[in-house]
């Protein structure tokens, strides 16, 4: 497991290092590293190929990159092989060791029929001169990127003891300036910004975008026709249906844990928006909140018990919780005058928020059961933060200048890095929950 | 009657000027003039002799009217000189059945989204309210909030803030 005092003292501040990675479905994804740790020497090996053309995916390239990406990973550079084994039974440790590597991978892809292929990985401790996991897959050419995002997992949580993010995905909305207005995307894409899709286009915004726990559909909020409606959205078929269209504000979806249920901000036509609950299949919807302050960005904790939500029925905007079955909320923010869009960890241990730092919105977490908050970014403008299903980064939207862009952070506050992508205008990122494979 | 004609044609404006930024989703940051300019009632004075004169009113309609109200940085409170202008128009509603408007409420960039798209419904609530005290009818009036997802001004700066904190009046029919 990670010890918490070693990390810290390696800690490396604000070294900026950008990392170029070429991808096929973008030509490139600016990653800086802006705040991290000290990177551990680990060295990722080409892996082998045996089939008829060449391999369709360079595995190992995938591999290496999504362990760069973490922050914690420093792969050498092939050039600096002394040999390039594909299989354990090819390892030599003391060439290994001499380039001061703590971990090697090796691997090879077999095809197996004419789009079938098989991935297998090892994975060997240097200094115990051990296999510390080895896995083969079976793939297509659709799925070999994914099986490399798996392997990436699996070595990523031997390594550090943290489960691997990086077959996960993360949706979010862009707006471009067109001649005639803006035009709103609804997007997803892997989490290392490749196979991007637009899952839904609008002249009018489109809004809070919600994983199902399934990671099969979204929940969005669009302004179609001059007025806020929430639709539910199956991703593989892109059909739709409009599950709340009430008069007022239609705001704020977040699917409950089990995906029945969805909580939503409502206002009627007296604009009294407070905190709903509707029952996707039944359509029926039940009140928790009746204030007649703003009461909005519910959220569930991930044992389905309590739904958190911003309210300023205190003044400035602070974060409550109330009991899904209903019941008179608690406050649960008291640090600083603007705590807002509450997110739970899916461990439940931590509540990331928008939180006004001396004049900054920034993203924090307070520890549920200490209280103590944490502020993890460093914009002037941070907002919508999401937890990865690992509980152990979170993305969220920064503007450093004109348009947004988005950036990680562990919750730890150690590794942060910044996702540029094109020239749109990118918000409101939500990452998926771990997928089904 | 003269000043009941220049309502009509300004409306007429003002229903197109609504018209045309539903082609173009971002509105145009510059206060739509709603009324007349150069006095509304008083060009049916007739300076020809003593005999067939008229009245002048007092008529605190007149005068410009404007459609975009401001806010201030958190509040969803009507400054009071806006309370007036707000007033005005729903006047202009309870006199004229026929006419409808939807109260488009705006926030800044700055915080969360969804509690921005509160903040803009507390903004259309705060004008719908005055305009119901005056006399409109709630069927008249359609809130609805775009947060800060349709800036008027682009830019973080006082300025551009400032001006994103509004509600539009725009009449729809």
């Amino acid at each position: 497991m990670r010890n918490e005092a070693i990390v810290r003292k390696f800690l490396v501040n604000t070294c900026l290092i950008s990392i170029m990675l070429t991808g096929a479905a973008r030509a490139e994804l600016t990653i800086e590293i802006t705040e991290g740790i000290k990177r551990r020497p680990i060295a990722v090996v080409p892996f082998g190929f045996e089939g008829a053309a060449g391999m369709p995916l360079n595995v190992a390239e995938v591999i290496s990159s999504d362990l760069t990406r973490s922050g914690r990973f420093a792969p050498i550079a092939e050039d600096d092989m002394l040999q390039k084994p594909t299989s354990g039974l090819e390892m030599d440790f003391d060439d290994w060791s001499i380039l001061g590597v703590e971990a090697v991978v090796v691997g090879r892809v077999t095809q197996t029929g004419e789009n079938a292929y098989s991935v297998q990985f090892q994975l060997f401790d240097v200094f115990g001169r051990d296999q510390l996991v080895g896995y083969r897959m079976p793939a297509s050419r659709g799925t070999l990127r994914r099986v490399a995002h798996r392997a990436a997992d699996m070595i990523y949580e031997k390594l550090t003891g943290i489960k691997g993010v990086f077959d996960t995905k993360v949706a979010y909305v862009t707006a471009e300036q067109r001649a005639n207005g803006r035009l709103y995307s609804l997007m997803v894409s892997d989490q290392d910004g490749e196979n991007e899709h637009k899952i839904m286009e609008s002249n009018d915004p489109i809004m809070s975008p919600a994983w199902s726990p399934d990671s099969r559909r979204l929940a969005y909020v669009s302004f179609e026709g001059h007025r806020s409606s929430i639709f539910i959205q199956t991703l593989r078929s892109g059909n739709r249906i409009q599950v709340s269209s009430k008069p007022g504000i239609n705001g704020a979806p977040a699917f409950s844990p089990d995906g029945r249920e969805l909580v939503l901000t409502l206002g009627g036509l007296d604009g009294n928006l407070d905190i709903h609950v509707l029952d996707i299949n039944k359509r029926e919807t039940r009140r928790l909140t009746t204030h007649r302050s703003i009461d909005t960005e519910g959220s569930w904790s991930p044992d389905g018990r309590y739904i958190y939500f911003t309210s300023d029925r205190s003044g400035g905007p602070q974060i409550y919780r109330v009991s899904a079955a209903g019941g008179t909320p608690e406050r649960v923010t008291f640090e600083g005058s603007y705590n807002a869009r509450p997110r739970l960890s899916p461990d439940g241990e931590k509540l990331a928020m928008v939180h006004l730092d001396r004049g900054n919105y920034r993203i924090a977490v307070m520890d549920i059961k200490r209280k103590d908050l944490l502020v993890l970014s460093a914009g002037s403008q941070d907002e919508s933060p999401s937890f990865a299903p690992n509980s152990d980064i979170l993305i969220y939207a920064t503007r450093p200048g004109r348009n947004g862009v988005l950036e990680s952070v562990t919750a730890d506050g150690l590794i942060r890095q910044r996702l540029a992508s094109g020239q749109s205008d990118v918000r409101e990122p939500v990452w998926s929950p771990f997928q089904r494979f | 009657m003269s000043q009941y004609k220049l309502l009509v044609v300004s409306l007429f404006l003002v229903t197109l000027a609504a018209c045309a930024s539903q082609d173009i989703p971002d509105p145009d940051p510059m206060d739509t003039t709603y009324g007349s300019e150069d006095g509304a009632n008083t060009d049916s004075m007739d300076g020809s002799g003593l005999g067939d004169g008229e009245f002048v009113d007092y008529d605190p309609d007149a005068g410009e009217l404007t459609n975009t109200i401001y806010f201030d940085f958190d509040s969803y409170e009507l400054r009071p000189d806006d309370a007036e202008i707000v007033a005005r128009h729903g006047r202009q509603l309870a006199e004229n059945s026929r006419l409808n408007v939807r109260l488009e409420g705006h926030a800044d960039e700055r915080g969360s989204r969804e509690y921005n798209i509160g903040l803009g419904e507390r903004r259309a609530q705060a004008v719908r309210r005055v305009m119901l005290i005056q006399g409109a009818s709630a069927s008249q009036i359609a809130t609805v909030s775009f947060g800060e997802e349709r800036p008027a001004a682009f830019g973080s700066n006082e300025d551009a803030w400032a001006q994103n904190r509004r509600v539009e009046v725009k009449y729809t029919n």
